[in-house]
């Protein structure tokens, strides 16, 4: 009984936000990694376009809770996605005519794109706080909870309880969905074999015919959709607010170059690395340990081996053992 | 012709910083200068490293926090109930800390085979973690439990401020020796998220290790290089003086006061200048430029590319760091919770970029210019907002809600300044020579 009991605090405390907060950034990475394998370059922005794409959906929630609109136990957020992945497709659409198309046609070198990046994240920055300001904000609606931990309780008899907040479970279930649409798009269809092919031999794809503007154009909309898409499930999990979205850029590049900078099923794996170990790294084991050691062993302290401010150390460790031992990530990624 | 169109960017700076004296007061003026002539020391630094090396340092902030730490270790008083409860074991289990990464270091060289390796690293790090622990955290609670109120911390060595600005930029070229080791043989972007990393962890260290710089409680009351205002307006000889000018003896002292610092900063900035103009002139700055250019090829010449980033890379980081600790004495208190990259980090990247990398005397100019428009779009776009809304009505919901976000118009202008520079002028307003 103690070790289901172990189990059960494991999994309230560090598997399941783990898993959820490994979707997110999973989901982060992809776009990050998407960008770097077809345009070649580390996008600085993406923090805050992602931020951008919440900031609408949050808007457009808070537009449609005035007007009654629901979706029943789901969050509403669900609904007011789509406006906001069409509202960050269309900003991306245009930074990327206004901004880098230009040092495309130049054939720039990529730490050139990587600094204009950094020019479209401080305007990106700018625009979000203007229209929505610094503070935190809470949109998510609907039930809180597929199971609560009294519920949980009550049906089983443990001592210990669990739960599993909706938005852990859409996280999941959304990040799912999305990751086998875009594996089939990029394996199956004939615009994604275009992109491939473009990521593969620029020269050899246009003699063959494809029209690379549209490969970009495609690609920033599938883009701008996964920054979306994460930043809108990260919001509903813990609560939006820009500085906080700026700061996802470490462990999201993080788990892009961990997986293999380029590779999408790498920043998948990446993603949930980085997310596994920051929880458990951060997290105070002696809740489970009291379980599972014999009561003679038990630890006298929290058992936490870095406190949780260190969680940007943790992705960073990861980070630097895995370019020093293995430089192109844990699956093949790609150097330019 | 460049000459004289390089000095009427530096008039005009200077036109510039006299308007705002003589619109809006004389201290917002001379405040500006100050942060300018830092800021202009923060530009030379990355300059260095990304106009000289091409390395893509995106760290600055770590740097200059670092510099920061120095200036509280050095000039604040040691605690001496703190050192006697725990200060010689804090500094004993960090040299175990040290001895343990030694250890794991030797074993990878040493050890050839794949799997013991590993196994030793691993073994050696994870006891050595808990061993590290186990000393450290008794040591830290006895440090952190004496005043907590007011000091909770080891304290400094309690020498004048000023030596915090050298030391400062040791401090941070001890720091960036450890990162260039690990990180410079990375390509460019990889670099630029490790030295992201870096920056952020040595943010969280300064704000959760009580006992170096009492964390978020913040170190308050530094000591300056320079008389206090309140002195000033206590001396007779002063408030003569000052009246002699026509000018009020509160509003002297302020002046007097950042006056000084100027000077300071202004000493500072000028030997630094002088020396990385002459290395940029010298051999080893052509050298510095050639793998810059071509590593290829400067390494096929016989220069040990490694080594010589490694070398900038330090150079540049000791001078933000300097930096930092200048700062942190023009402020009087170090608040580690008031670090941000977009401020530390991204701004003198757009300092660098827009003055002219490669050109010393372009970051100088960018570092003054970018630093006056970070301060005045505010101001400025107030009276836009305050202009366009004059028709509606005092509580109308939109006008409020624009004079609220009229702090952050300094983000979209900056991030719209470097990108027409770079689409315009992408050599910036002093290009390279």
């Amino acid at each position: 009984m103690d070790f289901i009991n172990g189990l059960v605090v494991l999994l309230n405390f560090v598997l399941i936000p783990a898993t959820a907060y490994g979707a997110q950034l999973a989901l982060g990475a992809l776009g990050v990694t998407l960008i770097y394998g077809i345009l070649r370059f580390s996008n600085f922005a993406h923090g805050d376009t992602m931020a951008f794409g919440t900031m609408i959906t949050v808007l457009v929630t808070w537009w449609f809770q005035s007007m009654g609109i629901s979706f029943g136990p789901l969050p509403t957020a669900l609904l007011a996605l789509p406006l906001g992945i069409a509202a960050t497709a269309a900003l991306v659409l245009m930074t990327d005519r206004g901004v880098y198309q230009f040092y495309r046609a130049q054939k720039a070198k990529p730490v050139i794109l990587v600094i204009v990046s950094m020019g479209v994240m401080f305007v990106m920055n700018g625009v979000v706080r203007i229209i929505i300001g610094v503070d935190d904000q809470r949109f998510s609606d609907g039930e809180r909870f597929i199971f609560s931990v009294r519920e949980f309780k009550a049906a089983t008899g443990l001592r210990e309880g669990m739960a599993l907040k909706t938005t852990q479970g859409i996280t999941v279930i959304t990040a799912l969905i999305v990751v086998i649409a875009l594996f089939w798009f990029l394996n199956k269809t004939r615009t994604g074999k275009s992109m491939r092919a473009y990521a593969d031999n620029e020269d050899l794809a246009l003699l063959s015919g494809i029209n690379p503007e549209r490969v970009v154009a495609v690609i920033w909309i599938i883009v701008a959709a996964l920054a979306t898409i994460a930043g809108v499930l990260y919001g509903l999990d813990k609560s939006f607010k820009p500085f906080t979205y700026f700061q996802l850029l470490l462990p999201i590049f993080a788990s892009a170059i961990v997986g293999g900078l380029g590779n999408p099923l790498g920043a998948i794996a990446g993603g949930f690395v980085v997310a596994y170990s920051e929880v458990m790294i951060t997290y105070a084991w002696k809740k489970v340990l009291k379980y599972w050691m014999p009561e003679s062993l038990e630890p006298s302290t929290l058992m936490q081996l870095l406190s949780t401010e260190y969680k940007f150390a943790v992705s960073f460790m990861i980070l630097i053992v895995v370019l020093l031992f293995r430089p192109t990530g844990l699956f093949k990624g790609k150097a330019y | 012709m460049d000459q004289t169109r390089n000095i009427l960017y530096f008039v005009a700076i200077a036109a510039l910083i006299i308007i705002t004296g003589m619109v809006q007061s004389w201290n917002s003026a001379l405040l500006i200068l100050n942060m300018g002539l830092i800021s202009a020391v923060m530009a030379l630094g990355v300059n260095l490293q990304w106009g000289f090396a091409g390395l893509f340092n995106v760290g600055v902030m770590g740097f200059v926090a670092l510099g920061g730490l120095a200036a509280v270790l050095v000039s604040t008083d040691p605690v001496s109930e703190a050192w006697s409860a725990g200060g010689l074991r804090i500094l004993f289990a960090l040299a175990v800390g040290a001895g343990i990464i030694g250890a794991t270091t030797i074993a990878y060289r040493r050890i050839t085979a794949t799997r013991p390796r590993v196994i030793a690293m691993v073994s050696i790090l994870g006891l050595g973690f808990f061993l590290y622990r186990a000393l450290l955290d008794p040591a830290v609670q006895a440090v952190e439990s004496i005043n907590p109120a007011l000091q909770g911390n080891l304290g400094g060595l309690g020498l004048p401020i000023i030596l915090a600005w050298p030391i400062g930029g040791l401090f941070a070229a001890g720091a960036a020796w450890i990162i260039g080791k690990a990180a410079l043989g990375l390509r460019s972007d990889y670099l630029a998220i490790a030295t992201l990393g870096i920056s952020e962890i040595i943010i969280a260290i300064l704000k959760n290790e009580d006992w170096l710089a009492r964390g978020v409680k913040n170190v308050i009351g530094l000591d300056r290089p320079v008389p206090k205002e309140i002195d000033l307006q206590e001396s007779a000889q002063f408030i003569e003086r000052a009246s002699g000018l026509g000018i009020d003896p509160v509003t002297a002292s302020a002046l007097f006061v950042k006056l000084n610092y100027a000077l300071l900063f202004s000493v500072v900035l000028i030997i630094l200048l002088v020396m990385v103009q002459l290395s940029l002139k010298s051999p080893w700055g052509r050298m510095m430029r050639a793998i810059r250019d071509n590593e290829t090829a400067a390494a096929a010449m016989g220069k040990n590319v490694t080594n010589r980033h490694l070398q900038i890379f330090i150079l540049g980081s000791a001078i933000c760091g300097i930096a930092g600790a200048m700062m942190t004495t023009l402020d009087g208190q170090l608040t580690p919770g008031s670090y941000q990259p977009l401020r530390f980090t991204f701004l003198i990247w757009v300092m660098v970029i827009v003055g002219g990398s490669g050109n010393n005397f372009g970051a100088v100019l960018g570092g003054f210019l970018i630093w006056f428009l970070w301060v005045q779009v505010e101001p400025m776009s107030q009276y836009l907002v305050t202009l366009l809304t004059a028709g509606m009505a005092e509580d109308n919901a939109l006008r409020l809600h624009m004079m609220e976000s009229v702090a952050y118009m300094r983000l979209l202008t900056m991030g719209l300044v470097l990108l027409l520079v770079l689409r315009f002028s992408p050599r910036g307003l002093i290009p390279e020579k």
